[in-house]
């Protein structure tokens, strides 16, 4: 039983190597001193992708990222896993996307992609942290969705069986297919890059990239069609302009501030029963814990 | 995220040597295959790409799914189940996750599924994988017996079994018994031609077979019945498919816990004969041992990379008397020359690989079409020069390998003696270095008749010729010093003309050998990088001049009379 899937990925810049420069003095994430990664959870996703494959042979993964050109390299670093092909999103119209924008745009090119068993992305990116883009390409596409995933236990052309992290302990749901599944960073790391797989796709390029080489390389190309990148705009997915980038963004992000934590009050505690008895009452009494 | 492989690039360094060159040339056959196979280079610039990022890969792998590993495998290692080997639970997420980077048949022709990389490549994955866990890297690594069956078996049998050891099966070489261990003429495992069946059938006992279970086995046993010496031996293939052969049990071992090391029984288990009847030992199985001693040379530099990694950490974390050790000369002494023997016994491992790479290329064209005489001219030449250099590498790494275990505990101090550290798994570990694909004392005579017919000292004068840049003609001076002490101390032995004599010596001229080329080989190496060995150089061949000055003098001193004392009954 072939599935046909696809992987939604972005490239993030590394906010967990943050250093004094992150961020400009205007308060945006400065991205020139953030090395640009596949996003962490959304390679728990390529690995629940390709564990679905490895059991279901004839099944194909495509991956798809918005993002500016340079997010090629998730979807070169997709296919040196074994995705099967590769669908970037980048149009300066789809730009400044809150995650309703981005979710409408993903959801557009998702239905030019067409055929599909299942979606599967990361729980969240860790430049936003707001878990909100695939619950609402779910909506958008109008899908059941298993959120908080950790692993897919079970999948047929009929139904998925999947272990969510959940507070306080696991849940086992199963749902109908076609799905959309946000997988959790607890789930299994993904693979390495696989080193035939590097040496045939390490070439890779969007069809604008390969247009812009000259002219004898192009050949290259026109025989290997494996290693041309789909690349779409805003038009080729027939977006309406009111839905995409800042236009189609509600949210409006207000100031961001630099917080530097500060110790304004502290208490020495020892190591005996009566404090800690003390401070356990004391967070009790002012609910952070209990 | 650690990388092995990106975090020393003193690997990446012996990769750009020029002879690599034509290595690739070679091995490439002028990219006949870029348009057949979708992942084969286009050009030379594109199959040293592949190398790097194929090495790149090795280093990610290892330094984070099987380096973690290590110490539960190491703790819960193999066991024996009805016949069967279970490794240690983590070492099949090991098996797992090399198999899915695609780590298996590297060295084999595309056209059996294979990476088609060079020797020197390989060696370089061994070490890194090594580094992570010289256990594991044991059970990885014996996919080069692959290479022996590529080599000697029929088209057939490379169509069928090539591309398993492709796809991640793994291998064996069954060839010591309990009676047969340095001294392989002595094998008994019976093997008789069964018209009934077909094939041949196997009966007897294996023992001390590293991956003993593994899914196909090379095996050496006797064809010829009534005969005694390695000529009635020949080599066959046994494929566990086929059943017949149980293993009895696995040897508590000192070291590479995670490695299974086996006693098989074979009941009329059936195989297949490859290559020639007879030539068993005399032919394939010195070529296979040929191939495993490099590897062996390779597990014991990843050991003096682990060791050092493991003493400099340690000793620029611990405090003793107000500030930390590394900064006491005691310390830092030790600390320098584990980075000198590493990186002088590193550069003789790769020079030795790449000698193999030539000629092993050119034998495999030659299976295709006639040599040209230069070509066969240079065949016989780095034939030679792999012959010369393997015992040395495998010898002097594997000696290497204890010394770094050794002095990396002794910086660790009373918690290295604790089995807290990893440094206390890198000792254990060594220890086998220097004993399993021949001893040290047997890769010492196999290295004697290239002391004595002058080859390794014809190779000391190209070095020697070799131009040398202002600054470093000092060091030069040293190393050509020892060479000279090299040659005295020969002669004096062979005037001697007793072999006993020469044999009681051997080891020691082996040393000042070793230790002459090593640093002509670091000498270069810091011409062409000094921000990587030029300290190192120093600290060796301070090291080196030492050790062969003390060889010197002892051989000096000796005399034949004097080995009555050293006899014993």
């Amino acid at each position: 039983m072939g599935l046909k899937i696809i992987v939604l990925a972005k490239q993030v810049p590394d906010t967990r190597n943050v250093g004094p420069d992150a961020m400009t003095p205007e308060g945006t994430v400065n991205r020139a001193a953030l090395p640009a990664v596949f996003n962490p959870e959304d390679l728990n996703a390529l690995e629940q992708a390709l564990r679905l494959k490895d059991a279901n042979p004839g099944s194909t993964i495509t991956m798809l990222t918005m993002g500016l050109p340079k997010a090629t390299e998730v979807l070169r670093e997709g296919l040196f896993r074994g995705a099967d092909k590769g669908v970037l999103l980048t149009d300066r119209a789809l730009g400044g996307a809150d995650t309703l924008a981005t979710s409408y745009s993903l959801a557009q090119a998702i239905k030019k992609i067409g055929d599909f068993d299942i979606i599967i992305g990361g729980r969240q990116a860790i430049d936003g942290d707001t878990a909100q883009v695939g619950p609402q390409v779910a909506e958008k596409l109008g899908l059941t969705q298993i959120t908080y995933t950790e692993e897919i236990l079970e999948c047929t052309k009929e139904k998925i069986v999947a272990r969510r992290h959940i507070d306080g302990g696991v849940e086992t749901v199963e749902g109908p297919m076609p799905i959309v599944i946000t997988v959790n960073g607890s789930a299994a790391p993904c693979r390495s890059r696989n080193i035939k797989l590097v040496m045939k796709y390490k070439n890779a390029k969007t069809q604008q990239e390969i247009a812009a080489l000259p002219e004898e390389e192009q050949k290259f190309y026109q025989d290997r069609p494996y290693l041309t990148i789909q690349s779409w705009g805003a038009a080729d997915i027939d977006a309406d302009p009111n839905q995409i980038g800042k236009a189609g963004s509600p949210t409006n992000v207000k100031a961001v501030k630099n917080i530097v934590f500060k110790a304004k009050e502290n208490k020495s505690l020892t190591a005996s029963d009566a404090d800690i008895e003390g401070l356990i009452v004391e967070l009790i009494e002012n609910n952070t814990i209990g | 995220m650690a990388n092995i492989y990106t975090d020393n690039p003193e690997i990446k360094f012996h990769m750009q040597h020029e002879l690599m060159k034509r290595i690739v040339e070679l091995k490439e056959r002028g990219f006949e295959d870029k348009d057949k196979y979708d992942y084969a280079p286009q050009n030379f610039e594109d199959a040293m790409d592949n190398y790097d990022r194929t090495l790149d890969i090795v280093g990610d792998v290892t330094s984070n799914v099987v380096a973690p590993n290590a110490e539960e495998v190491d703790a819960e290692g193999p066991h024996c189940e009805n016949g069967r080997v279970r490794y240690a639970s983590k070492t099949y997420e090991n098996l797992d996750a090399t198999i899915k980077a695609g780590m298996n048949g590297m060295t084999m022709p595309r056209r059996y599924e294979g990476l088609n990389l060079p020797i020197t490549v390989y060696t370089a994955a061994n070490e890194i994988v090594s580094a992570g866990d010289a256990g594991f890297e044991n059970i990885w690594s014996l996919q080069d017996c692959i290479e022996t069956l590529y080599e000697f078996g029929d088209e057939d049998q490379r169509q069928r079994f090539v591309p398993r050891v492709c796809h991640g099966e793994t291998m064996s070489m069954d060839l010591t018994e309990p009676d047969a261990g340095s001294d392989l003429q002595s094998v008994m495992l019976k093997a008789t031609y069964s018209e009934k069946d077909g094939c041949w059938l196997l009966n007897g006992v294996k023992r001390f077979i590293t991956n003993g279970d593994s899914d196909i086995h090379l095996v050496l046993a006797r064809s010829e019945e009534g005969t005694r010496d390695g000529r009635g031996l020949s080599m066959f293939i046994y494929d566990k498919n086929q059943g017949g052969v149980n293993v009895r049990r696995i040897e508590n071992k000192l070291g590479i816990h995670g490695s299974p090391t086996c006693e098989l029984v074979y009941k009329n288990a059936k195989a297949e004969l490859c290559g020639d009847r007879k030539l068993g030992l005399i032919k394939y199985v010195m070529a296979l041992m040929n191939g495993a001693r490099l590897g062996i040379a390779a597990q014991s530099v990843g050991i003096e990379q682990s060791a050092y990694d493991e003493a400099l950490a340690y000793a620029r974390d611990r405090k003793q008397f107000g500030k930390e050790i590394i900064h006491f000369p005691a310390v830092y002494d030790m600390l320098a020359t584990m980075k000198a023997k590493l990186d002088a016994g590193r550069s003789l491992l790769y020079m030795t690989a790449r000698y193999v790479d030539i000629y092993k290329a050119l034998e495999d064209i030659a299976r295709e079409r006639k040599l040209t005489p230069e070509e066969r001219q240079e065949l016989k030449k780095y034939s030679r020069m792999a012959d010369a250099f393997t015992p040395l590498a495998k010898g002097m790494n594997s000696e290497f390998a204890n010394q770094n275990a050794y002095d990396s505990i002794q910086i660790h101090g009373g918690s290295g003696f604790m089995l807290e550290y990893k440094c206390q798994q890198l000792y254990r570990d060594a220890r086998i270095t220097s004993i399993y694909e021949g001893t040290t004392q047997l890769q010492t005579v196999a290295a004697l008749r290239y002391i004595t017919n002058g080859t390794y000292l014809n190779i000391i004068k190209e070095f020697e010729a070799a131009p040398v840049a202002p600054e470093y003609e000092g060091y030069m001076n040293r190393i050509k010093e020892m060479a000279n002490k090299l040659e005295a101390t020969t002669n004096a032995v062979k005037e001697v003309g007793d072999q006993e004599f020469t044999d009681f010596c051997s080891r020691k001229l082996y040393e000042i050998t070793a230790y002459t080329i090593m640093g002509h080989l670091i000498l270069q190496d810091t011409q062409k990088a000094p921000e990587l060995f030029a300290r190192s150089l120093n600290v060796f061949v301070n090291h080196a001049e030492s050790e062969v000055e003390k060889h010197f003098n002892y051989i000096r001193k000796m005399t034949v009379e004097q080995l009555d004392n050293y006899r014993h009954e």
